[in-house]
């Protein structure tokens, strides 16, 4: 495959088409936005915390194929975990995507392994993770710097 | 007139890029520079490099000579009536700062009004809007229609006895509208207000003449003209300039010091304190032959047909949304594809070897104004091809199958 098919695999365009746990969440408890002013994505996570574990989650806002489907992976990946444990996904979760070192068992967030090749869309593939960890930590928006 | 020939000129367009000779369509960003550029930088450095306007020695002034003759042969270029109403900067950027700063700061006081327009890069927007804080004046902006022409009869009504300076684009860089500018002088002047003209995206595609627009600030940056980076012109009428206060201090800018008084130095040296950047003015005169070489006309037209075949091309493809239709536009074919962000519009082009802009330009009030978060930018340059739109409209038509 080359590096722009790897980049664009088909369940993330499937994922762009129809993002899973996109809209508004009911009595959330936790809420960041994240923005990336260069490209113009603006992704908002909302999400339920009960007894430190993350019952629902949603998104909205718009952006490129890769944040989008980042953003719709996310939501799938993270219902019932821990935030240590949303902490230490994320921390492997960026090595993956910057290919720093090697991460396996990742599951469904190995889709986008092939983001390593482009330096520049890595933060269209953590968005909606910066924007979670705001959440999670009180803040209100999350910083992709 | 204009052919394949050009290419070879310019040796950054001779690679290949994800194994793909390169279409570099990203003009408005910057230009590529021809051979004679570079080789002006090197042979500058090699054979004459030297502090200008300090030494008897001969390379002194020799560097001095060539410094010199480029600021007239601005001058010419531009159609100016003095070689000292030229004044190096950094780009266009550091002359709206610079005007902002020393001719409108001095004048404006609360409730002033300064008028910009809807579609300015944020460069003729942020220095405005800093002095207008600062003097709690306002900034009013000149509204546009949906093909992003300027409606400039509304501008009469805009203007009223606090306004005190219009600063407005002469072509758009993300929408490539050719704005009537010598009208929008015109109506500022029966109105008593300067005017200043960002000309950044203007002078390396259509001819440009001050005696006939008649602005009081004209500025361009050398490095979207084929220029290294690093150098620009503001161009101020010699009456304007003499009243205003420097820019910064330094040397080069004075005439006498001592620590009582300083006399500062006539215009334009008056504002170019330190040592400029004297390779680039240099290599900014080289660049300005080989333009003038062929001919302003001559690449106007031919980026003309580029840009409308390129236009009639993709207008044929399912989903593009071309942004900016005005009546008279220059080089920039500004769009959307429907369901697919330009950011990745723009990295698969780029897999096809098609170096295209994504994002907002710096023009987020456009954007806005469009209800669109970016958009994919083609931008035309005198060694662009109709192969080369070619190779664009056929990576757009990639950019729609991948995302099938
Ligand atoms: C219309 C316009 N004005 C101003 C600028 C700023 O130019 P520079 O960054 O070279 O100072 C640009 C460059 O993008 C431009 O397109």
């Amino acid at each position: 495959m080359s590096n722009l098919d790897e980049l664009y695999l088909e369940v993330i365009i499937d994922h762009n088409k129809n993002p899973r746990n996109k809209g508004e969440l009911n009595d959330f408890t936790h809420e960041a936005k994240g923005d990336n002013p260069l490209c113009g994505d603006q992704i908002s996570i909302k999400l339920i915390m009960k007894d430190d574990k993350i019952t629902d989650v949603k998104f909205t806002g718009s952006g490129c194929a890769i944040s989008t489907a980042s953003a719709s992976v996310l939501t799938e990946t993270i219902k019932g975990k821990s935030r240590s444990e949303i902490e230490k996904l994320f921390g492997r979760f960026q090595n993956l995507v910057t290919g720093t070192g090697k991460e396996g068992n990742l599951g469904k967030l190995e889709i986008f392994e092939g983001v390593n090749k482009y330096p520049a869309r890595v933060k269209c593939a953590t968005l909606s993770w910066h924007a979670l960890i705001a959440a999670i930590e009180g803040k209100k928006e999350a910083s992709t710097e | 007139m204009i052919d394949r020939k050009i290419k070879s000129d310019f040796p950054t367009l001779d690679q290949k890029i994800n194994g793909k000779q390169l279409v570099y369509l990203d003009n408005a960003a910057t230009t590529q520079k021809p051979y004679t550029v570079i080789e002006a930088v090197d042979k500058y450095y090699k054979n004459t490099n030297s502090n200008i306007h300090r030494g008897v020695h001969t390379l002194s002034q020799k560097a001095t000579e060539k410094y010199e003759n480029t600021r007239l042969k601005i001058a010419n270029f531009i159609n100016s009536d003095s070689e000292k109403e030229i004044i190096f900067v950094r780009g266009a950027t550091e002359a709206i700062n610079l005007v902002a700063n020393c001719y409108v700061r001095p004048l404006l006081n609360s409730n002033d009004e300064i008028i910009i327009s809807q579609m300015e890069h944020h460069a003729n927007i942020v220095p405005w809007q800093m002095v207008c804080e600062e003097k709690k004046a306002k900034l009013k902006i000149l509204p546009m229609n949906q093909n992003g022409e300027l409606l400039v009869d509304e501008l009469e009504n805009m203007i009223n006895k606090n306004t005190k300076f219009i600063s407005m684009n002469h072509v758009s860089n993300s929408l490539g509208t050719i704005n009537p500018i010598k009208k929008i002088v015109q109506l500022a002047h029966k109105n008593k207000i300067k005017i200043m003209v960002d000309g950044a995206q203007a002078v390396q595609h259509i001819p440009v003449n001050m005696k006939e627009i008649g602005a009081d600030f004209y500025c361009f940056s050398g490095h979207k003209l084929y220029a290294p980076t690093g150098i620009g012109v503001l161009y101020g009428k010699k009456e304007l300039l003499d009243e205003m206060p420097p820019y910064q201090g330094g040397g080069d800018m004075i005439k006498s010091v001592t620590f009582e008084k300083t006399v500062y130095n006539e215009v334009p040296q008056k504002f170019e304190a330190g040592t400029p950047n004297i390779s680039g003015v240099i290599a900014l005169g080289t660049a300005i032959d080989y333009i003038i070489n062929i001919g302003i006309e001559n690449i106007a037209k031919h980026e003309d047909e580029l840009l409308k075949y390129a236009t009639k091309e993709i207008s044929k493809i399912k989903g593009i949304k071309i942004i900016g239709n005005a009546q008279n536009k220059a080089s920039v074919l500004s769009f959307t594809i429907e369901g697919i962000h330009p950011h990745d519009v723009g990295t698969i082009m780029d897999s096809e070897g098609v170096a295209i802009r994504a994002g907002k330009h710096c023009t987020d009030p456009v954007m806005d104004f469009y209800c669109i978060p970016a958009t994919a930018r083609a931008s035309f340059a005198i060694y662009n091809t109709k192969n080369d739109v070619d190779k664009f409209v056929n990576s757009v038509k990639k950019t729609i199958e991948v995302f099938g």
